[in-house]
């Protein structure tokens, strides 16, 4: 269990792995940036939230959170699928803490307010943790699905509060096969950084790139509960990881020099997102790109920037990279942590042909994922000998880096022969759960084996 | 009369020669920085720091308030020839002394001449690193000069110096160089140079009015400063020190010192850091006098290979004895010379002498006047392995011989 009577906020630290030292002439900078935010009763008395946010009292929780729940029709087939989306939201509900702004959304091709309705969020308390859950008994199946409206309805609730945690959980068991992949586009482009989402598919017959599509652009999380069954935990540790936030819109600011280009700016740890695109500019040579909302945890984000040659014996800073929490005030924004990729040319080979093992570890754990997207996408177009090379290639990655989980996930969908050299054989008939929990847990990472 | 050098340009940062009005690679005009006498007296550098002013405070966090001791009674302020203060302390702040050069302030960008450079010693606008004090550095005492140069091909300088003068056990006068050369390979090396510099030439300082035997307080003295270079292989790496190739390797670094006192000229060295003889009369021979710890040095002294096989070797370079926490074994090396007449002494690291192996190639480029004007005289060898292409760091001590009072005495 969280420990939930955490009332202050986190401390964020940086640290910077990599080979400052470029060739004559190099001018490609890659840098781990390791970012991790301790918080709880260690920081030392330095509240970072209080600065911003007007309710929160010290101690008082600072969130609010909608549960979406899809109520379509395909949700009662079989009949225990709903039942069981009934007991997780129920279990979720459980898990909010106390004064916690809290709703429930039934989703179909419409979205529809369960608890407490009116368009408000309820305050989290034994009496209305109680009411919510004597709601949900009211949730019927019937009608399709259309994912968009379901977040504008959440967007809206949560616009209602001024907490600083804005999250949401959203359940689907199907397709969004009643509004166009514009409409979801659209609503998440306009979702993106005023609330984060976590996203689940139930079941299979769900897709996975809407899943994952939400929960990227939305900074939550995403995963597969194949097992309905599974829902009810699943759910719980959802909210868990949500009531641990403690400070949201936080954003990886980083500065280049005059004359250099970002290449990309990646979260590779604990899931490969690439935030290149994300990037609003934040004064000369800076830019921002949204983390979300933080608790206990540590991120890894891998940066690489071309910087104009300076020639041997230079050193220069290539990149500064700032952990930044907006002040509403519109004065700057308050910089939390932050530290410094540099460049060094040299004329020693020995140094500047260095690769640091932390980026090299990432960029084979970006290739994996790569890999297994590309290796199931051939195998669903019907190439067998592309999608062999680019999972072997995939199996060969997962054991080297000592991914173990993909390894397993791997191995449900091919037949290893030889690891080390990823020599593998397609398996003739694979679940489709097995398929689909490949494709949406091929972005997890594992950090460097120290 | 102040003898701080010209050192390094305040627009491009190129090393300049003295007398320079332009620099000769970016064209900046240097005549406004001096007058006459000290043209282009300032150090580049000054932008951040009150360095080019006279210093009358002394141990004010430079590094030669240690070993040039206040007890050593430095016999003009002047000649103090602005050594840097430790990095972390040479931002501007508000008790910058009211030179009114200092006014000018905010520094600027010496690569782009137009960013403000930030906490961190970088340019806000095109992120070039700024020159900092280490990367040229002067001391002159009265009878002792020493100076230390980035050179060309590296990022900092690694190497360190320190100067003093004190006396011995009966009185007499003793001057004192000990030069340092952080390995590159390892962590820190610049840090090892500098703990190595300063702790030897404190122990010599503190050493040599007690110890009846230069000889010994020279031993002594290495020992120390092998301490001081292993302690820093404890310490944790700074915050932001990430460099996981030179992680594995503990600080370390060469040394090499000598002390003209009495009529005898004691030397010590462990690495290939190297003192050379320079008679006053050119006619005679000079010498090298330190046995480098290198592996070519052990290929020739134990008859494995000629000298010229030996230096012909990719191997040649690789030191086998340094300062350090990884250091095998340490084992100084210290020898006693009686000169029998008036010369130099030139206490030096590999990146003089790599241009100047043999030492009548040194003698060839050492000024005549060396002996009175050692600051000079260690000025035009640095500048000598600049012109030749400064692949490393390059520091030069001079120290004439025998020492002033003797030299008085006798006249």
């Amino acid at each position: 269990m969280a420990n939930f009577s955490k009332s202050t906020v986190p401390q964020f630290s940086v640290e910077v792995y990599q080979n400052e030292y470029l060739p004559e002439g190099g001018r490609e900078v890659n840098a781990i940036v390791t970012v991790t935010a301790t918080g709880g009763g260690t920081s030392g008395g330095r509240p970072l939230a209080d600065a911003g946010q007007p309710s929160a009292a010290r101690g008082a929780p600072d969130a609010a959170v909608v549960v979406m729940v899809d109520c379509s029709g395909s949700m009662e087939y079989p009949p225990a699928k709903m039942r069981n989306a009934r007991e997780a939201t129920a279990a979720a509900i459980d898990t909010l803490r106390d004064g916690v702004a809290f709703a429930v959304v039934a989703g179909t091709h419409q979205a529809a307010e369960v608890y407490p309705g009116g368009g408000r969020l309820a305050v989290a308390s034994p009496a209305t943790r109680g009411q919510a859950k004597e709601a949900l008994r009211r949730l019927r199946s019937g009608g399709g699905t259309a994912i968009g409206t379901w977040l504008r309805l959440a967007d809206r609730l949560l616009a209602s509060s001024d907490a600083a945690i804005r999250h949401g959980i959203l359940l689907t068991d199907g397709r969004n096969e009643h509004e166009s992949s514009e409409d979801l586009r659209a609503t998440l482009d306009a979702c993106a950084g005023r609330f984060t989402c976590d996203a689940r598919g139930v079941g299979t017959d769900w897709e996975v790139a809407e899943v994952t599509g939400i929960a990227s652009a939305l900074l939550g999380s995403a995963d597969i509960v194949a097992d309905p069954a599974g829902l009810a935990a699943d759910f719980t540790r959802m909210m868990e990881t949500a009531m641990g936030k403690e400070v949201a819109d936080v954003g990886l600011r980083v500065w280049t020099p005059q004359g250099a280009e970002v290449q990309f700016v990646k979260q590779v740890a604990p899931t490969v997102e690439d935030l290149t695109g994300r990037r609003t500019d934040a004064g000369p040579r800076a830019g921002d790109y949204p983390t979300g909302s933080w608790g206990d945890e540590s991120r890894d984000y891998h940066v690489c920037v071309r910087v104009p040659d300076a020639g041997v014996g230079r050193e220069m800073l290539a990149a500064r990279v700032a952990l930044v929490l907006p002040v509403p005030s519109g004065e700057a924004p308050r910089t939390l942590a932050q530290g410094l990729v540099r460049a060094v040319w040299t004329s020693d080979l020995a140094a500047s042909t260095q690769i640091n093992p932390q980026v090299a570890h990432y960029t084979g754990q970006a290739e994996l994922a790569r890999a297994i997207q590309q290796g199931l996408d051939a195998r669903k177009s019907g190439d067998m000998d592309g999608a062999t090379a680019r999972l072997g290639r995939a199996v060969q990655l997962a054991s080297a880096s000592g991914n173990e989980d993909t390894a397993k996930l791997l191995a449900k969908v091919v037949d290893v022969v030889d690891a080390t050299t990823g020599t593998v054989r397609l398996k003739a008939k694979v679940a489709e759960a097995d398929e689909m929990t490949l494709e949406t847990r091929s972005t997890k990472t594992v950090r460097v084996k120290k | 009369m102040a003898v701080t050098g010209p050192s390094r340009c305040p627009g491009c940062g190129e090393p300049l020669e003295s007398g320079d009005n332009f620099c000769g690679v970016c064209g900046a005009d240097l005549s406004g920085t001096a007058d006459g006498n000290a043209a282009a007296g300032d150090h580049p550098t000054l932008a951040l720091t009150p360095q080019g002013a006279p210093r009358t405070a002394p141990g004010d966090g430079v590094p030669g308030g240690a070993y040039g001791g206040p007890g050593a009674g430095l016999p003009d302020e002047a000649y103090r020839a602005a050594p840097p203060p430790a990095p972390e302390t040479r931002l501007p702040d508000a008790g910058v002394p009211a030179d009114p050069r200092e006014t000018l302030a905010v520094p600027t960008c010496v690569a782009c001449r137009t960013g403000a450079v930030d906490q961190d010693g970088y340019c806000e606008r095109c992120g070039h690193a700024q020159p900092r004090e280490r990367d040229h550095f002067e001391r002159a005492l009265t009878r002792v000069a020493a100076v230390s140069d980035r050179g060309y091909r590296h990022h900092r300088n690694e190497d360190f110096f320190a100067v003093a003068d004190t006396t011995l056990v009966d009185g007499s006068p003793a001057v004192l160089a000990v030069v340092c050369d952080g390995v590159s390979s390892a962590t820190r090396p610049d840090d090892a140079s500098r703990a190595a510099a300063e702790t030897a030439a404190e122990a010599l300082v503190t050493a040599l009015p007690r110890e009846p035997q230069p000889q010994q307080a020279m031993h002594d003295a290495i020992v120390a400063a092998a301490k001081a270079v292993d302690a820093l292989a404890a310490a944790p790496d700074g915050p932001q020190e990430h460099d996981p190739y030179r992680r594995q390797n503990a600080p370390a670094c060469t040394l090499v010192a000598a002390v003209a006192a009495g009529g005898v000229l004691t030397v010590g060295w462990i690495g290939d850091s190297r003192v050379y003889w320079i008679p006053d009369d050119r006619t005679a021979p000079g010498a090298r006098l330190t046995e480098d710890d290198s592996w070519a040095a052990q290929m020739v002294a134990n008859n494995l290979m000629t000298e010229a096989e030996a230096y012909a070797d990719e191997r040649a370079h690789a030191i086998t004895g340094w300062l350090g926490a990884d250091a095998y074994e340490l084992q100084p090396h210290t020898k006693a010379f009686r000169p029998d007449r008036p010369g130099v002494v030139v206490v030096c690291t590999d990146g003089l002498w790599n241009y100047t192996e043999a030492a009548d190639e040194l003698a060839a480029v050492l000024p005549l006047d060396a002996g009175e004007r050692p600051l000079d005289g260690a000025r035009t060898l640095v500048h000598h392995a600049l012109d030749s292409g400064g692949h490393d760091n390059v520091t030069v001590a001079v120290v004439p011989f025998p020492a002033p009072v003797r030299g008085a005495g006798s006249a």
